[in-house]
C-alpha cells in the first residue's frame, strides 16, 4: 500500500505527460519544419561562395533571379532589358585575368567565386542580388532549384500541379464515393452492408506505394493509350489514382454523416407522400449537407498531402500553367524526389523545407476548415 | 387536388433508376478493390517461392529475393510500435480518464486530430531534421522507428480512447466503491477489458506502418544493402521503399518488374492479414473500434 501511494503520482504523472505527447509533437514538427523553411527567405539565390559583378560605371545595381536566368540563357543580351544603357551583356562565369578583362569590356556581367576575388577588383563592383522573400517564392513561376548561376524556386507550379491534381481526383471521386455512402446509410440492407463496409475500409489500408505501382504497370498506359499522349504520367492519371484513394475516406466520413439525420424528420417526409429517394435526395442529403462537405475537404486534404502515388504516376514536372493531359509535379512528390540529392544546409535544402511548411499550413487550415465544418452540425 | 397518375410513375422511375446507379457504383468501387488485388495476386504469385522470400538480391535487383526488405520492415514495425504503443495507450487512457471536459481536452483532442492529418512526406521531412540532423541519429532503423511512430501515435491514442469509452462506467463505480483508486481501477478493472479493442488499434497502426515509404525516405531506406542491419545505428531496407526504387528507378526496370510484383504482393498479403485480424478480433470480441 505503502508502495503504491509512491508509484502512483509517477504513473498518473507519466500518464499526462504522454497525453501532451500529440501537442508536443505538432509544436515540435512546427518548429523543426520552419526553422530550416524561414531561413531560406532573406537569403540570396546566386550560389554560395561566389558573387556576381559589373563594371563600375554599369547603372544597373540590381538584379533578380529572373533576370539572371534569362541573361544565363541568352534570353536577355542587352543592358537595356534590365534598365541600363544600350550595350550588349558579355557574360563571364570563370576568373580568368579578371581586372584587365572586365575594365575593358564595360557592359561586363561575372559571376566568380567571391574568395578570390574580393576587394581585388578596380573596376568591377558587385550587383546587389534580389533576396528571397515569401511574396517570390509564392508567385514565381517557375522551379529550377539547381540552375546556376541563380536558382530559381518558384512555388507556383508546383502548387497549382497540386491543387489541379486533388481537385480533379474530388471531381471523380465525390459523386462515387457520394452514391455508395447514400447506398450504405440509407438503401442497403444490413447483411450486404456488413459485407461491403470491411471491404471499403481494406480499401483505405493499400499502402500509398502499391497505388502508385498499380497507377503506374495499369493507369499511366491505360491514359497514354486512350488519350494517344506521348507519355501517361500526367495530372490525369495521378488524379485518378488520388481518387481512388480518396474514396474510403469520403464515403466512410459521409456515410457517418447520412446516418444522423433523425428518424423521425425522414419519416415525416415519408408519411407526405415521398418516396424513399426523394425523401433521401430532400431531407436525408440536405440534413447531413455539412458531413459531407466535410468529407470532400478531407478527401481534398488527403489528395494534396499524398506523396508516393503523386510521385510515381504523374510524371513530376513543373510545367506553366498545369494541364490534365501533362506531366505535372506535387509539392510533397518535389520533396520526396529533391531532398535525397539537396546537399545538406543549403538553399536547395531549405527550399524544400520552405515547402514542407508551405503543406503543412495547407493541411492545417484544412483540418481545421473540417473542424469548424463539422462542429457547426452538433 | 389530384395527383396526375404520370408523377407517381415518375416518381417510382426516377427512384429505381437512382436506387441502381447508387448500387451499381458500390458494387463498382468493390469490384475495383478486388480488381487492384487481383491484379497484384496475379501478377505476384509467380514471383512468390522460398528463395523470393529468404533470399538476398542479386543482379542489380533483378533476380534473388527481398529478404533484407522484409527484415528491415519488422525491425521499423517493432522500433515504431516500441515507441508509438506505450505513448499512445498512455495519452488514450490521459484523454479519457483523466482529462476534463473542457478547453484542455479540446485542445488535446484537436492537436491529435491534427496530428494524424499531417501528410507523411511532412513527417519525414521532420524526422530528417530532428532525428537524423539534430539528435545526430543519422539515416538509421533508430530514426526511422521514431519517425514512423509518431506518425503512428494519433492511430494508437484514438483508438485506445475509443476502446476506453465504450468500457460501461459502472465497472469502474463497482471498484471505487470497493476501495479501488483511480489508477487502480484502470489497471485492473478498464484495462482489461478495453484491451482487445486496444490491440485492434495496434493491428491497424501495424499495417500503416509497414505501408509507409515517404517518412523513411530520409530516414533509414537503402537502396541496396549487401547485408543485414546489425545495430539500430544501420540503414536498412524496407518493404515499400523497394517496391518503389525497383519500379522506378535503376537502369533495369522491365528486368526488374517480376521482383515488383512479388514485393507488391508480399505487401498487400501485410495488408489482408492485418485487417483480416483486426476484423476478427473485433468481431470475437463483438466491440467496434472505427478508424477514422
Amino acid at each position: 500500500m505503502r508502495i503504491r501511494r509512491f508509484t502512483e503520482p509517477i504513473f498518473e504523472s507519466l500518464i499526462k505527460i504522454c497525453g501532451y505527447s500529440s501537442g508536443f509533437v505538432v509544436l515540435l514538427i512546427i518548429v523543426f519544419l520552419f526553422k530550416e523553411g524561414i531561413s531560406f527567405f532573406g537569403s540570396s539565390p546566386v550560389e554560395e561562395g561566389f558573387t556576381m559583378y559589373v563594371h563600375a560605371s554599369n547603372p544597373v545595381k540590381d538584379l533578380s533571379a529572373a533576370q539572371i536566368k534569362d541573361v544565363f540563357d541568352q534570353k536577355i543580351t542587352n543592358w537595356k532589358a534590365l534598365g541600363g544603357a544600350d550595350q550588349p551583356i558579355d557574360f563571364e562565369f570563370l576568373p580568368k585575368c579578371i581586372d584587365s578583362y572586365m575594365d575593358s569590356l564595360p557592359g561586363s556581367l561575372a559571376f566568380f567565386p567571391s574568395a578570390q576575388t574580393d576587394g581585388k577588383l578596380k573596376s568591377a563592383i558587385p550587383i546587389k542580388i534580389d533576396k528571397i522573400t515569401v511574396g517570390k517564392f509564392l508567385s514565381d513561376t517557375e522551379w529550377f532549384p539547381t540552375s546556376r548561376p541563380a536558382a530559381r524556386m518558384g512555388v507556383m507550379p508546383l502548387l497549382l500541379g497540386t491543387l489541379l491534381v486533388s481537385f480533379f481526383a474530388i471531381i471523380i471521386a465525390l459523386p462515387l464515393g457520394l452514391a455508395a455512402s447514400i447506398y450504405l446509410a440509407e438503401i442497403a440492407d444490413e447483411r450486404i452492408r456488413k459485407i461491403l463496409k470491411p471491404v471499403i475500409e481494406l480499401l483505405a489500408g493499400i499502402p500509398s506505394v502499391v497505388y502508385g505501382f498499380f497507377g503506374l504497370v495499369v493507369i499511366v498506359p491505360l491514359v497514354q493509350s486512350t488519350f494517344n499522349l506521348p507519355v501517361g504520367e500526367t495530372a490525369l492519371a495521378g488524379s485518378i489514382v488520388l481518387a481512388i484513394m480518396a474514396l474510403p475516406t469520403i464515403i466512410t466520413v459521409s456515410e457517418d454523416a447520412l446516418r444522423t439525420t433523425p428518424r423521425a424528420m425522414k419519416e415525416a417526409s415519408l408519411a407526405l407522400g415521398a418516396s424513399q429517394w426523394q425523401t433521401i435526395r430532400l431531407v436525408t442529403v440536405p440534413y447531413a449537407a455539412s458531413g459531407i462537405t466535410a468529407a470532400a475537404i478531407l478527401g481534398i486534404g488527403r489528395a494534396i498531402g499524398e506523396t508516393m502515388a503523386a510521385l510515381m504516376v504523374t510524371g513530376n514536372s513543373a510545367i506553366m500553367p498545369p494541364t490534365l493531359l501533362q506531366p505535372v509535379r506535387t509539392i510533397p512528390a518535389t520533396i520526396a524526389a529533391e531532398l535525397g540529392e539537396a546537399p545538406f544546409g543549403g538553399l536547395h535544402f531549405q527550399a524544400l523545407f520552405a515547402l514542407g511548411c508551405l503543406l503543412f499550413i495547407i493541411t492545417l487550415i484544412i483540418n481545421l476548415l473540417v473542424e469548424r465544418v463539422s462542429a457547426k452540425r452538433n | 387536388m389530384e395527383f396526375p397518375e404520370s408523377n407517381e410513375r415518375r416518381k417510382k422511375l426516377g427512384q429505381a433508376i437512382m436506387f441502381g446507379l447508387s448500387r451499381g457504383i458500390s458494387y463498382g468501387i468493390v469490384a475495383l478493390l478486388f480488381l487492384i488485388l487481383f491484379f497484384i495476386v496475379k501478377q505476384g504469385i509467380g514471383v512468390i517461392n522460398w528463395e523470393f522470400l529468404t533470399a538476398m538480391p542479386t543482379d542489380g535487383m533483378t533476380k534473388g529475393g527481398i529478404w533484407p526488405a522484409i527484415v528491415g520492415t519488422v525491425y521499423l514495425v517493432l522500433g515504431s510500435m516500441l515507441f508509438a504503443f506505450p505513448v499512445g495507450v498512455m495519452a488514450g487512457i490521459y484523454v479519457n480518464e483523466y482529462a476534463v471536459a473542457g478547453p484542455v481536452k479540446r485542445f488535446v483532442k484537436m492537436m491529435t486530430n491534427n496530428l494524424a492529418g499531417v501528410p507523411s512526406i511532412i513527417f519525414g521531412l521532420f524526422g530528417m531534421a530532428l532525428f537524423v540532423n539534430q539528435m545526430g541519429f543519422g539515416a538509421s532503423i533508430l530514426a526511422g522507428s521514431l519517425t514512423l511512430g509518431l506518425l503512428a501515435l494519433p492511430i494508437v491514442i484514438r483508438t485506445t480512447e475509443e476502446a476506453l469509452k465504450s468500457v460501461d462506467d459502472t465497472f469502474r463505480q463497482a471498484s471505487y466503491a470497493l476501495g479501488g483508486s483511480k489508477l487502480y481501477t484502470i489497471r485492473k478493472v478498464v484495462l482489461p477489458i478495453a484491451l482487445p479493442n486496444i490491440l485492434t488499434g495496434l493491428i491497424l497502426a501495424v499495417g500503416r506502418v509497414s505501408g509507409e515509404t515517404a517518412p523513411i525516405l530520409f530516414t533509414v531506406a537503402a537502396y541496396f544493402l549487401p547485408k543485414l542491419p546489425s545495430s539500430i545505428m544501420d540503414q536498412a531496407m524496407a518493404l515499400p521503399y523497394h517496391l518503389y526504387v525497383i519500379s522506378t528507378s535503376g537502369t533495369q526496370i522491365e528486368a526488374s518488374r517480376p521482383m515488383a510484383y512479388g514485393t507488391a504482393f508480399v505487401l498487400v498479403v501485410i495488408v489482408l492479414i492485418v485487417n483480416i485480424a483486426a476484423a476478427l478480433l473485433r468481431n470475437y470480441f463483438g466491440k467496434k473500434v472505427k478508424m477514422n
